[in-house]
């Protein structure tokens, strides 16, 4: 068996991850925070905050759940069931900032904490800045036209 | 060449130990540990690292213990582990005062230690050690995500084991003779493994990546002439279960069939149904303490009687992957037997 045989033999016989449970899953417990955020939306609505700010502090609350989840260690527990509803929401990139700090804060506030806090968010800041500028010129050059 | 090597002396295998932290205590094995964590997996220290080295430090203390020997008993230890320079041996057995070689060979490194040590042992009259450990938390910093890290893993991905084993072996007449009407586990053969590379990639299949190193070893033991049906059991450590299913398949097709007395430390360490560990265990402290504290107690206490034990390793390296490497596979049999001195 040559090695693209055996490559190919592997991937068929490799049990699958239930993907339909896992979208189900992912649905329920996304849309369950979305529902949540959206309730607190309007909950500082109701307080008197502008759309602007309520939006705002809705973001800033539900970072503040998923980094103190992280920190007394039961966000990954809700996570390995959720997947992607916690992952795609902004409680993953709160997770994945978070968690990383926790894991470097033995090496140290700059050489651990300060280099590594971004090892898994770092591609998706400086991709996710740099399609948005991307973005900007074209839409600013559409607009020169 | 098939390359087995055959001692001219009685190699034997005298006192072994085994450390574990909580999920193995709590997993069909538990019993069988000398020394386990059930609080935290920390062994009282500060960070995952420091905790995998007094893993080492407790185990080799323990085996020489059990023994009655000291430092200056000992003519050399074998140790390593999987974490970078080999941090959870050099610094956890740093007070002991016996010539050291570190070691590299991921999950096969048990192997490898206790194989190196039985040519030591060979050579000369002397008292050779061997000392493997892996702890979940500190492997999955290195290897993966951060700990708290919120993922999913797939069916094949295997759990590394917080463990540690230490084996002291000697061919020393002198512990022949103290042993004498007892039964111990003697070491009869042992067969080095090739660096065997077959393209596999998914660092959540390491059972995939190993399984054609350990078939390619164990053929090529039983092509000098030996069977199956000689050996009680064929433990491989630690291919998982997706890993263990490749090998019989690929050793079927070439008209071996190991499939009725084959067993893998990954699958014998944590309860497949109510242990959520996917493909199950793996790391240096996997078949380590599987050896030690469970298989190698049963071929002293004549449950087994002559076995053969595969450490499988695979060779992974996060960086040479990112680059576009593939994962390479080692497996090191070793033929051990029970004998009565």
């Amino acid at each position: 068996m040559d090695n693209g045989t055996y490559k190919k033999y592997v991937e068929t016989r490799a049990k699958k991850s239930p993907t339909l449970k896992n979208c189900l899953r992912a649905f329920l417990c996304g849309g369950a925070i979305c529902t949540a955020a959206h309730a607190l939306k309007s909950l500082y609505l109701c307080f008197g905050m502008p759309d602007e700010t309520a939006g705002m502090l809705t973001s800033v609350t539900l970072i503040f759940a998923a980094v103190l989840l992280t920190g007394i260690g039961v966000f990954d527990k809700i996570a390995k069931h959720a997947g992607a509803g916690t992952l795609v929401p902004i409680t993953g990139f709160a997770n994945a900032v978070a968690s990383s700090a926790i894991d470097a804060k033995t090496e140290g506030f700059v050489l651990g904490v300060g280099a590594k806090i971004f090892t898994i968010a770092g591609p998706v800041i400086l991709y996710g800045i740099s399609a948005g500028v991307i973005y900007g010129v074209i839409y600013y050059v559409c607009r020169m036209l | 060449m098939h390359g087995i090597m055959k001692p001219d002396r009685k190699i034997m295998i005298i006192s072994t130990a085994s450390v574990a932290g909580r999920e193995e205590e709590a997993g069909p094995l538990g019993g069988s540990f000398d020394l386990t964590d059930t609080k935290d997996d920390s062994f009282g220290m500060k960070t995952w690292e420091k905790a995998e080295s007094e893993m080492q430090r407790l185990a080799l203390g323990l085996a020489l213990s059990k023994a009655s020997l000291t430092d200056d008993d000992v003519g050399a230890l074998f140790a390593g582990d999987l974490l970078n320079q080999c941090v959870g041996s050099n610094y956890g057995l740093s007070g002991y005062k016996i010539p050291y070689f570190g070691l590299y060979g991921a999950c096969s490194t048990a192997a490898e230690g206790i194989m190196l040590s039985a040519l030591t042992c060979d050579a000369m009259p002397v008292r050779a050690a061997a000392v493997t450990s892996s702890h979940y938390c500190a492997a999955e910093r290195q290897f993966r995500y951060p700990l708290e890290y919120g993922g999913q893993r797939t069916p094949t991905a295997q759990w590394t084991v917080t463990g540690s084993g230490a084996f002291i072996v000697s061919s020393v007449e002198e512990d022949a003779e103290k042993r004498r009407g007892t039964r111990v586990p003697v070491i009869t053969e042992w067969l080095p493994g090739y660096v065997v590379d077959r393209g596999i990639t998914d660092v959540n299949n390491m059972g995939a990546a190993m399984a054609p190193a350990a078939a390619d070893t164990i053929k090529r033991y039983f092509d000098g002439g030996h069977s199956p049906e000689e050996f009680d059991m064929i433990v491989t450590g630690d291919l998982g279960h997706e890993g263990s299913d490749i090998l019989c398949e690929l050793l079927l097709s070439e008209r071996i069939d190991i499939s009725k007395v084959h067993t893998d430390c990954g699958k014998l360490i944590y309860d497949a149904a109510a242990q959520d560990k996917h493909a199950g265990g793996s790391g240096c402290g996997c078949s380590a303490v599987v050896m030690a504290g469970h298989i190698l107690r049963n071929i002293c206490d004549g449950v087994l009687n002559s076995i053969l034990f595969i450490g499988t390793g695979a060779l992974m390296s996060p960086l040479a992957l990112n680059q576009g490497s593939s994962i390479p596979g080692i497996g090191h049999l070793l033929h051990i037997k029970g004998e009565v001195l």
